[in-house]
């Protein structure tokens, strides 16, 4: 399965040149932009590692793409690698953008666990198959 | 217009007997209306011979201290000070015979946190005073004093994306039809496929409670069954509006208590509960980290014609503050009502923080709101993914697009009808960021798109060409005139 979290999950992978204009839009608006990582793709999963600190002075999408190609160098193929947008005005103070730029070969997806307890009710637990073995072994 | 103030002062001011409105006090045109008084913008229309001065007075008379002889009770109050001040009448641009009339009310006359007492005040007796052929109230200048005494949304849009890990695009919806009959098995059965396809939200219809085809907590549990496996097929946050309206608070109460127990991320309601209701679950919904969606069932019976009852800016200013999420307003390209300008003074009303007076788009007046948390406009009826580049240059981004026949209509079912929306919509958002002219190109835009994408190929064949172009009929009255150089 393809896990469809972020803003262009819908589309063929975009590449390197189609994510430098996405990330120079971020940049004209003046939003930060961000590189994470992770290996646990649970969709409440709100803290990816950070590949380093947020960049909130570039100019040119080119700084991004070059942090991004040597965050691949290391994660690539085995980790879920996505850039966000962050936006410190007033009234928002929260993110613009987020979308996934490198994912795993194979997407093992979700196990549904239901319990099922009293008044025909079911408690749901969505549990990563890649998540049965320890993080940096998940996906190889 | 212009016009002196009649008030009589003194102790004839109190002589016992009837006495004209703008004599009693309701109209100072000299009154300068103070930071913390909330005003309102009637559109009256006086009967045929009646001064369109007093009809106004009348007005605010009404709608704060007068009754319709003088009062000797009056004077153990601070009448001045209660008495709403009609300030300014004007005659509407190109309708004769109506006049907009400005009244200014002190922030006493009012309750805080309480739609039900503000609304009694300024839409209570009003609206049937026989003098008036008709009224309609256009807009209302709310002060920051008067804000803060409302919690607001119990999310908001930036919590409400952070809830859902989803930023940077519109939502995507669907109500599930057809809205009546079907079973809660077969109903959670659209939701799964809709949601599986790629939408974030499914909607109950309005209409949807308890009834003998479907009991709601058969709908609520086939729901969550539909939620939770979707989640789980795609790796994304998904919802379901449980509609919990019911014949009671305390059934919607019990209602609400069960979707939370079942782990719904949002509940729903139509308008038609009111506004003490509407405040009561608002702030259930706050206590329990709920979302809450809003359907305007029934605002058209007061909102649509021009000439008398609520315009829906001022509809929306009372849910911000009532405190809802999510509330729909308008699509301007589908099936129902909906100017394009006016659409947009309702969409900055719901989602800035300060909204400056926009004549062109209906808004009369500044409205700060003080940092009140910002509602998610919901744009529903009538509306497929053929419109995607209209539907984001007339309604931006943060926006639920709901495609009910949009998406379960597609031929080649609900999963593929889902995809083909969800597809469009990130298309045109990317090739927006990309700089591209998207509204002009949107076409172009969606016909490349489909190229990998056959359900989006599909949809765009069958609804490519369907529009509703009729006339609306709430529109501004204020159009731009070109400047002579």
């Amino acid at each position: 399965m393809r896990i469809t979290q972020g803003q262009f999950s819908f589309l063929p992978d975009l590449t390197d040149e189609q994510i430098a204009k996405q990330v120079q839009y971020a940049i004209e608006k003046g939003w930060a932009v961000n590189i994470e990582f992770t290996d646990d793709p649970h969709p409440r999963n709100s803290y990816w590692e950070m590949w380093g600190l947020p960049m909130f002075d570039i100019k040119d999408a080119a700084a991004v793409v070059s942090e991004l190609q040597a965050c691949r160098k290391v994660y690539s193929g085995r980790y879920y690698i996505r850039i966000s947008a962050f936006d410190a005005t007033h009234g928002w103070e929260s993110l613009r953008m987020s979308f996934i730029v490198d994912r795993p070969a194979e997407e093992p997806g979700f196990d549904l666990e239901r319990q099922e307890v009293d008044g025909r009710n079911i408690r749901y637990t969505t549990r990563p198959y890649a998540t049965n073995k320890p993080s940096g072994q998940r996906y190889s | 217009m212009s016009d002196k103030s009649e008030t009589v002062k003194g102790e004839d001011r109190y002589k016992a007997g009837v006495m004209s409105y703008k004599k009693m006090g309701y109209w100072e045109p000299d009154y300068q209306p103070k930071e913390t008084d909330l005003i309102a913008l009637f559109r009256v229309t006086p009967q045929d011979g009646v001064d369109p001065i007093e009809a106004s007075a009348a007005v605010a008379g009404e709608s704060s201290t007068a009754t319709w002889t003088v009062v000797w009770t009056d004077r153990l109050t601070a009448s001045e000070k209660y008495r709403a001040k009609c300030y300014r009448v004007d005659p509407v641009p190109n309708a004769p015979g109506s006049y907009f009339a400005y009244i200014a009310y002190d922030l006493d006359l009012f309750e805080g946190g309480s739609i039900s007492n503000l609304t009694a005040s300024i839409i209570g007796n009003v609206f049937g005073f026989k003098p008036l052929k008709a009224l309609r109230l256009e807009d209302m200048r709310l002060p920051v004093a008067y804000v803060k005494t409302f919690d607001g949304p119990p999310a908001g849009i930036i919590v409400e994306r952070e809830r859902l890990d989803k930023f940077g695009r519109p939502l995507l919806g669907a109500t599930v039809k057809p809205k009546l009959g079907l079973s809660g098995r077969n109903y959670g059965r659209v939701v799964y496929e809709a949601l599986k396809g790629g939408l974030d939200f499914t909607k109950d219809d309005e209409n949807i409670n308890s009834q003998p085809f479907m009991h709601w907590r058969e709908r609520f549990l086939y729901c969550m069954e539909a939620v939770n496996k979707a989640q789980a097929e795609t790796g994304e946050i998904k919802g379901s509006y449980l509609n919990i309206t019911a014949g009671t608070m305390e059934e919607m109460y019990k209602r609400a208590e069960y979707a939370k127990e079942l782990g719904s991320c949002i509940v729903m309601i139509d308008l038609v509960i009111g506004y003490v209701a509407i405040q009561s679950i608002s702030k259930w919904a706050r206590d329990n980290n709920m979302l809450l969606h809003l359907h305007r069932a029934g605002h058209s019976t007061y909102t649509r014609q021009k000439s008398h009852g609520v315009s829906f800016r001022v509809i929306s200013k009372w849910m911000r503050l009532a405190g809802v999420d999510h509330i729909h307003a308008g699509t301007v390209v589908g099936k129902l009502e909906g100017d394009p300008l006016t659409t947009a003074g309702y969409y900055d009303i719901l989602r800035e923080d300060f909204v400056p007076q926009n004549l062109e788009h209906g808004v009369f007046f500044d409205q700060p709101w003080a940092s009140l948390g910002k509602v998610m406009p919901v744009a529903s009826g009538g509306i497929h993914a053929g419109q995607m580049h209209q539907l984001i240059h007339y309604l931006g981004e943060d926006v639920v697009l709901q495609f009910g026949g949009g998406t379960i209509g597609h031929p080649y079912g609900i999963q593929a009808g889902a995809t083909a929306n969800r597809v469009a919509l990130e298309a045109m958002i990317f090739a927006r960021n990309e700089g591209r002219d998207y509204l002009a190109e949107g076409p172009q835009i969606l016909k490349d798109a489909a190229k990998t994408c056959t359900p989006l190929r599909q949809a765009l064949d069958t609804w490519g060409e369907v529009t509703f172009d009729y006339t609306s009929t709430d529109t501004p009255d204020f159009v731009p005139t070109p400047t002579a150089s």
